[in-house]
């Protein structure tokens, strides 16, 4: 689509892009293309000088198993995160949809999560099952659990996919509630008249017609577990026990952080941007935008 | 609907009650922590309702900061945190508007180019080039500085092609009256086009407020002085590992206070929240 009827300039419409430019350019492609150009290059260990070693660091970082562990469990991580949020969110929109006295002082108490930052959240959910002081950890040592996540690698995952998904309910109810709301009442009345029960009409009525959001969701929501997880990974667990909750994003931070490694580094960033480019596609590819509220 | 009212009507709100506790219970404990001695709850033995130690607990934690790790005032770092998230709202409208503005209205040579230029940001999350931009950010002497907690995140593609998509919709028209009364580019945009696009900037702005107040890794790398601090960094680095430094007290007091102004953007703007929330979605 384009307007019929445009104005004449030369130099203004340049004006007009040189803020957004200038930003792009300075502070997205060449940064980018410096991460590709860095991952190329081996630096010895003081950092003095650098030699072109063309794609030795990814080979070097796809044999390490440590790599492939932190992919593997990066992609837990998102099905553990996206499973359980969007399940939840799921069961709570189709409620909310339903035609209930105080529905949109509902709709106003579940989605205010939204606005907690990722780290406040890991903040939170910490402090409620911290080892020595959460009030939950009393009752699940009372349990028998030996609850102590600062130790116990898979404690820690539980913590972490807890904080995350607790985020992002209000965020998959909000989408959910809106591909509820649009799917016709008539479609459901002459399911029910055929005589579906609730159940099954939800599942053979409801559910396919909301397959567009459930899988735009999907994308989001690994999205999310890929990069805003860090926030809530840096406050809660630093990565640890052991590896245990480090991510691919979390990583690169810290290769990049002790700074020994560069080039490693920047081909994580890379592989990174590849993962990006292919979740992104895959959503403009498949997801139309169907969404209103 | 078909339904019969009465116990469905019933499971429904029970599990929509349930979910709201879960979601607001954190919160709630936060609060009660919040208004209690420090002693109490390092020993374990916190109760699950206020304490008195509100007042005290607030005043310190605004204005005279936790003795551990980060002396820094907590009313200091909401305000680098609302400076912070304004400037990020305010120059992403800003630079985004212009530019779409620029594609729509004009044509000239590389329109395209520049087009997918801005669209491919969209695949270079900050995450993903966190060092190489540090870099950039400390060769232009922008760390510790409010132009280096914002202007890398300032462009946005999402903004740019939602306010282009917008421009399309308006109808030729409006233009061409414009026109007849002799506006030029400048007048048309500043009298026809901006009021035109005051909703949507306002459902634009609600959303990245509560990106920008939310940043976490960008400010962490580029601040290092505890006076250019955000709060949400601030709380993360006044919890330790150690127990007995950390005031959870101030701490949740600190979260409570990160986490109101958002909250309170996202509630009293519901509507232009969830509109700028599903427009910015592609």
């Amino acid at each position: 689509m384009e307007k019929q009827s445009v104005f004449q300039s030369r130099l203004l419409p340049y004006l007009l892009l040189v803020p957004q430019l200038a930003v792009v350019l300075i502070f997205f492609y060449w940064p980018a293309f410096q991460a590709v150009w860095q991952s190329f290059l081996l630096q010895d260990a003081f950092g003095l000088s650098t030699t072109f070693v063309a794609f030795e660091n990814y080979a070097e970082l796809l044999s390490q198993p440590e790599y492939l562990n932190a992919i593997l469990r990066t992609f837990a991580f998102s099905a553990a995160i996206a499973g359980s949020s969007l399940s939840a969110a799921l069961l709570l929109a189709v409620m909310a949809d339903k035609p209930l006295r105080g529905g949109a002082i509902y709709r106003t108490l579940l989605i205010w999560p939204y606005a907690v930052a990722p780290a406040v959240a890991g903040v939170l959910w910490l402090f409620m099952l911290h080892p020595a002081l959460g009030v939950f950890s009393r009752g699940l040592r009372a349990m028998g659990i030996d609850w102590n996540p600062l130790l116990n690698g898979n404690q820690a995952v539980a913590l972490i996919v807890l904080a995350a998904a607790w985020k992002q309910i209000s965020y998959n109810f909000l989408f959910f509630l809106a591909g509820l709301q649009a799917i016709p009442k008539s479609v459901m009345e002459a399911a029910a008249i055929d005589g579906a029960r609730p159940m099954r009409r939800f599942w053979t009525v409801t559910f396919p017609l909301l397959m567009p959001t459930v899988f735009f969701l999907i994308v989001i929501n690994i999205v999310y577990a890929f990069f805003d997880t860090f926030g809530i990974i840096d406050a809660m667990t630093g990565g640890g026990p052991a590896k245990a909750t480090e991510t691919l994003v979390y990583k690169v931070y810290l290769d990049g952080l002790l700074g020994s490694n560069l080039g490693s580094s920047a081909a994580q960033s890379v592989i990174l941007m590849f993962i990006v480019i292919g979740l992104t596609a895959i959503q403009f590819r498949y997801v139309e935008r169907k969404v209103t509220y | 609907m078909v339904e019969k009212k009465g116990i469905r009507g019933l499971v429904a709100h029970l599990i929509l009650w349930i979910g709201i506790g879960i979601v607001a219970f954190p919160v709630y404990l936060a609060f009660v922590a919040s208004t209690q001695d420090n002693a109490a709850i390092a020993n374990g033995q916190m109760s699950l309702l206020p304490g008195s130690h509100f007042i005290d607990n607030y005043y310190r934690t605004l204005f005279v900061g936790t003795s551990g790790s980060t002396r820094e005032p907590v009313v200091h770092m909401l305000w680098n945190s609302l400076v912070m998230a304004m400037a990020i709202a305010f120059g992403k409208i800003v630079i985004s508007i212009l530019s779409a503005y620029s594609i729509v209205y004009f044509r000239f040579p590389f329109r395209k180019t520049v087009f997918w230029l801005i669209f491919i940001t969209l695949m270079l999350p900050v995450e993903v080039r966190i060092y190489p931009t540090y870099k950039i950010a400390a060769d232009l002497s922008l760390l510790d500085s409010y132009a280096g907690l914002t202007l890398p995140l300032i462009a946005s593609a999402t903004a740019t092609l939602l306010f282009r998509q917008f421009f399309m919709t308006v109808p030729d028209e409006l233009l061409e009256a414009s026109r007849i009364d002799g506006a030029g580019p400048f007048r048309f945009f500043k009298d026809t086009l901006l009021p035109l696009s005051r909703t949507n900037m306002a459902a634009l702005f609600v959303i990245l407020f509560i990106y920008g107040w939310n940043q976490f890794l960008w400010p962490l790398l580029i601040t290092t002085r505890d006076d250019m601090q955000t709060v949400v960094i601030g709380i993360r680095k006044m919890i330790t590992t150690q127990d007995a430094i950390t005031e959870w007290p101030l701490v949740m007091a600190t979260a409570v206070l990160a986490m109101l102004p958002p909250v309170a953007v996202v509630v009293l703007m519901q509507k232009l929240f969830v509109r700028g929330l599903v427009e910015t979605e592609k």
